[in-house]
């Protein structure tokens, strides 16, 4: 028996307002989209930097994601260079964390005893921002949907508490609940209007600049730029705006890659700038905040 | 006697971690057990992805009361002396005991440690086997994690089950209290589960669709995914890694077949198999003809309402996984290998051996030497050449860089798409052989040089900037090339001088150990590499062949015991050797005019001046056997006949032996005893014309 037989298939957008729904009865706030490009939800402030220090956060919203490099010019039923995760970040992590991710999963169609869900390790680093966490991703059929982690660092310092992270992959659950092949007909809501109607022409066009057109001396010039208005931030004691201008490095980074300018050994030098940048805003945001924390934490310590 | 259940539930335990965690969870088990006295019997261990258990039989009530005393000072002894062995041993002074020792008054301490219940023994050792338990990786969670001091576990613990026969055994640790209460399956089971002790919690736990016995899981998983394509005609590609994998990802396995598009079956069979052996975690199936198959078969962790959708599921995972392999094939094939070498230049090798470009260029250098040279018979230099040249573009190619265990293969099959040579193909393919002890060796010319080539050039190039592997330390995997190039010279029968100094001591270290495999004793190696100058690793194991066969005749044990004897008599008379009393020709070597035609003769002669007294049969005898064996084994040496040089040296058996046994070597006339003794040299110098006897063990 299908699900769409016991209740209708949910759109695209009707998944993410069921898990604004769901999230925001848990207690999460429900936040939007940080107005920045960048490579992963993680990177969103409200991941990143409220992952630090002792005040319990919870949190859900979609972040749009660029991975230059996955364009596949619209050709490839599910890479794409621009696609959309689901974060909710729980600080700290609570103990049925996994129960109500299971039954987020419910909420949205995917019974567990119809699909085979399954939690396999899959630990999480990003030397970027300084960060690794323990979890697992998480399969339904065999396919990664979900990103599930405990994270244990972040811009270098020890997370007290520990944060539970999960990201969902918005696209590749929502084609598995359609039951669809390829990405671009994903039903966007129940009108009739697809993924490939909003999104296929974007593809074909931002492939083809990211892989072809980007002016390299611009991007190379735009990345001094920002890591200098980054430097220029933490300086004035401005971790906030520092980060946003580490961000913008580390995507002008990736567009860099894309367009196959930067060599295997400048690339782990630019990488070290962007991680410095990264982990220099961190450790501006713990620096301005460490004393309210051990004010109002006693028993927290940076 | 009772027996105890333990279970530590928790969040899903990553697979590869599931085997040692069994072990430490035993190994830490009986290390408390024993600390404490109690004895263990049989204990069984198991694991799910989300339990670990340990089921210990017939543990006593009690432990036995013991009674320990340590023997102190005497009576009379400074305070200091008799303080500090009351604190050794944890007493104080008024319970000190005097007692008599062989008439002396002397104090002993005496503890008297009771019986313990031994579920008081296990509430404490629980906790601490916790607290030491040494994952590969762990982490703090929740509202604890305030602190970096919160307990650490693989993933957050949620449940403790400890039975000691039908009773709850009490304990706490991070905020998780011992109980009664497990969990069955996820999904297949809601709510708690009571477990009433160790003899009903596996089949409590299976009734909740839950198989805690892994190894029952794996064999589920054997059968049943060998079932599954036998069901369809076909032959499952057997995996044991898989099979541990998937039994550490399921407490329900169900093997389930499914298929795939038989179009992606023009994308290379091990990119195929890859994709679904370590992305999906699926086995692939052969037809009968041995070819891969476009079937895969997954394990589910459910028994599902219907399996099709669950297959289903998988199979679209995996075309989307080979439809992104099929573009990297496809992408790569438009550019030809010698275009993408060029981006070689990009990726360094090593900060002080430069860029990959400049070792394919060392390699190409050398391959073609080796061709010819003629040390490779049959291997045409322009095509050693070539494949050298493109051996290592695939590592700038898309497949390579999403699975790089496929290095070499992808530009063996890249290579025969452009058209080259298949031997050109089959050398990009190979060169990386052999890698593993099983893996095969390269017989194909052109293989073989570029094989070696590569390897020759990690070695040289590494021991030349001092990076040689140290202990434990190997990270530029020098062993595995030095035993590759072993293999490779040998199988092959390659002459060469295979490396020279520190390069030269490690091939022989590696010699020994690969041969020690064959059976060939490592004494004889280090025998025969004491002499020094041998560099060519096929003429070295042929001598060290015929060394053993003729250590193990009768002519051979006893001639070793004979030179011994020599040896030990030169040794302690302090005789120093002919080869001290050469004279200073301005050489750096003093031996090195000893092969100079016009000087050998007169070199040797100071090795066999005749005595100038009337000489024993025996030693006359000695004396002539020398004069024949030791020219003779010197030229059958030379020629690389060993077992005649062997032959030569049993001639000496005799003669030795009857020397012994009746000469006196320690003559009152000093004339005789130098002569005697310069006699013994010469045949030790004999000797070792074919090996250094003294390192061969009796």
């Amino acid at each position: 028996m299908n699900e769409s037989a016991s209740k209708a298939v949910l759109s695209f957008q009707d998944m993410i307002l069921t898990l604004h729904d769901f999230w925001s009865a848990k207690g999460c706030l429900i936040l939007q989209p940080y107005d920045m490009r960048m490579g992963a939800g993680t990177f969103h402030p409200a991941t990143t930097l409220r992952a630090l220090g002792p005040q319990p956060w919870n949190a859900a919203f979609v972040q749009p994601c660029r991975r230059p490099t996955d364009g596949r010019y619209g050709e490839n039923p599910n890479r794409l260079q621009h696609y959309y995760q689901y974060q909710v970040v729980l600080k700290p992590s609570p103990p049925q964390i996994q129960d109500w991710y299971l039954d987020s999963l419910r909420v949205i169609g995917v019974d567990p005893l119809k699909h085979d869900i399954r939690f396999v390790e899959d630990d999480w680093e990003s030397p970027t921002l300084g960060a690794w966490g323990l979890g697992w991703e998480v399969w339904c059929d065999g396919m990664e949907v979900t990103q599930f982690t405990y994270f244990q660092q972040m811009g270098g310092y020890d997370c007290k508490p520990v944060a539970g992270e999960l990201t969902y992959g918005l696209e590749r659950l929502a084609m598995y609940i359609q039951g669809v092949d390829n990405v671009y007909d994903l039903a966007f809501n129940s009108q009739g209007v697809t993924y490939g109607d909003v999104f296929l022409e974007n593809e074909r066009q931002m492939s083809t600049w990211n892989f072809e057109i980007a002016d390299t001396d611009a991007l190379f010039d735009l990345f001094r730029k920002a890591a200098a208005e980054c430097r220029l931030c933490l300086d004035k004691g401005l971790p906030i705006p520092a980060y946003e201008q580490a961000i913008e490095t580390s995507h002008i980074f990736n567009l860099l890659q894309a367009r196959g300018v930067i060599s295997v050994q400048e690339r782990a030098s630019y990488m070290g700038q962007v991680r410095d940048l990264a982990r220099g805003s961190c450790e501006a945001y713990m620096a301005k905040y460490a004393d309210q924390w051990a004010a109002d934490y006693p028993e927290w310590a940076a | 006697m009772s027996d105890f259940l333990l279970e530590l539930l928790c969040e899903e335990i990553p697979a590869r971690m599931q085997a040692g965690a069994r072990a430490d969870l035993e190994r830490l088990f009986r290390a408390e057990m024993d600390g404490a006295g109690v004895e263990t019997g049989a204990i069984t261990v198991w694991s799910t992805p989300r339990r670990l258990a340990l089921i210990a039989a017939d543990l006593p009530e009690q432990t036995e009361a013991v009674s320990e005393e340590a023997k102190g000072p005497p009576e009379g002894a400074p305070d200091a002396a008799i303080d500090g062995f009351c604190k050794k041993n944890g007493v104080t002074r008024d319970q000190l005991e005097l007692r008599e020792v062989k008439g002396r008054n002397t104090w002993f301490a005496v503890r008297n440690v009771p019986g313990r219940k031994v579920a008081d023994v296990l509430a404490e050792a629980i906790p601490a086997i916790i607290r030491a338990f040494p994952w590969p990786k762990s982490m703090r969670w929740g509202k604890a994690s305030i602190s970096t001091e919160s307990l650490r576990w693989v993933r957050p613990l949620q449940g403790i089950v400890a039975i000691l026969g039908e009773d709850l055994v009490p304990c706490e640790v991070g905020g998780v209290a011992s109980g009664f209460a497990t969990v069955g399956h996820r999904f297949h089971h809601s709510g708690e589960v009571t477990i009433g002790g160790a003899s009903d919690y596996a089949e409590k736990l299976r009734a909740c669709h839950v198989i805690v016995d892994h190894a029952e899981r794996q064999d589920i998983i054997r059968t049943k995914a060998k079932e599954a394509a036998e069901a369809v005609g076909l032959t499952l590609v057997e995996d044991e890694g898989l099979v541990i994998e998937n039994a550490g990802l399921t407490e329900w396995p169900e093997p389930l077949l499914g298929r795939f598009d038989e179009a992606f079956l023009d994308v290379p069979p091990e990119v195929i198999q890859l994709t679904a052996r370590v992305n999906q975690k699926y086995f692939v199936c052969e037809d009968c003809a041995g070819n891969l198959a476009n079937a895969f078969v997954c394990t589910a962790n459910i028994r599902a309402s219907d399996p099709a959708v669950v297959v289903d599921g998988n199979r679209k995972v995996l075309a989307a996984r080979l439809s992104d392999a099929r573009f990297f094939w496809d992408t790569d094939r438009k550019v030809p290998l010698e275009q993408q070498a060029r981006k070689l230049e990009r990726i360094t090798f090593h900060e002080k051996l430069g860029t990959v470009a400049d070792k394919v260029e060392r390699v190409a250098t050398l391959a073609r030497w080796l061709a010819e040279e003629g040390i490779v018979p049959g291997a045409d230099p322009a095509l050693a050449e070539q494949a050298a040249r493109l051996a290592k573009a695939d590592l700038v190619t898309e497949m390579v860089g999403e699975f790089p265990e496929l290095q070499g293969l992808m530009g063996g099959y890249y290579a025969r798409a452009e058209g080259l040579p298949d031997a050109v193909s089959d050398a990009i393919r190979d060169h990386y052989k052999p890698v593993g002890q099983g893996d095969d060796v390269p017989t194909a010319p052109v293989t073989v040089t570029v094989s070696l080539a590569d390897k020759l050039d990690n070695l040289r190039s590494f021991f030349a900037i001092d990076e040689k592997p140290t202990g434990s330390k190997d990270p530029f995997a020098l062993r595995r090339a030095a035993l590759g190039v072993i293999r490779t010279v040998t199988r092959n029968g390659l002459r060469l001088s295979i490396a020279e100094g520190d390069l030269l001591d490690f091939f022989a270290d590696r010699l020994k150990v690969q041969q020690r495999e064959a059976g060939v004793r490592h004494d004889l190696i280090d025998a025969v590499f004491a002499l020094g100058g041998e560099d060519d690793l096929v003429r070295l194991l042929a001598r060290v062949h015929a060394l053993q066969s003729f250590m193990e005749s009768e002519d051979g044990a006893n001639l070793l015991a004979g030179y011994k004897r020599a040896a030990n008599i030169l040794k302690k008379e302090g005789y120093e050797g002919s080869g001290n009393r050469i004279a200073r020709t301005g050489e750096e070597d003093p031996l090195a005019l000893v092969d100079d035609p016009e000087l050998g003769s007169i070199v040797a002669q100071r090795g066999h001046v005749r005595p100038d007294y009337d000489t024993e049969p025996a030693e006359s005898a000695l004396i002539e056997a020398l004069n024949r064996a030791e020219p003779a084994a010197s030229s059958a040496i030379a020629d690389e006949r060993f077992e005649e040089a062997m032959a030569a040296l049993a001639s000496l058996r005799g003669p030795i032996d009857a020397f012994f046994d009746n000469v006196t070597v320690n003559d009152p006339d000093p004339a005789k005893r130098e002569a005697r003794l310069a006699l013994l040299d010469h045949f030790r110098a004999a000797v070792h014309k074919v090996a250094d006897f003294a390192r061969i063990e009796s």
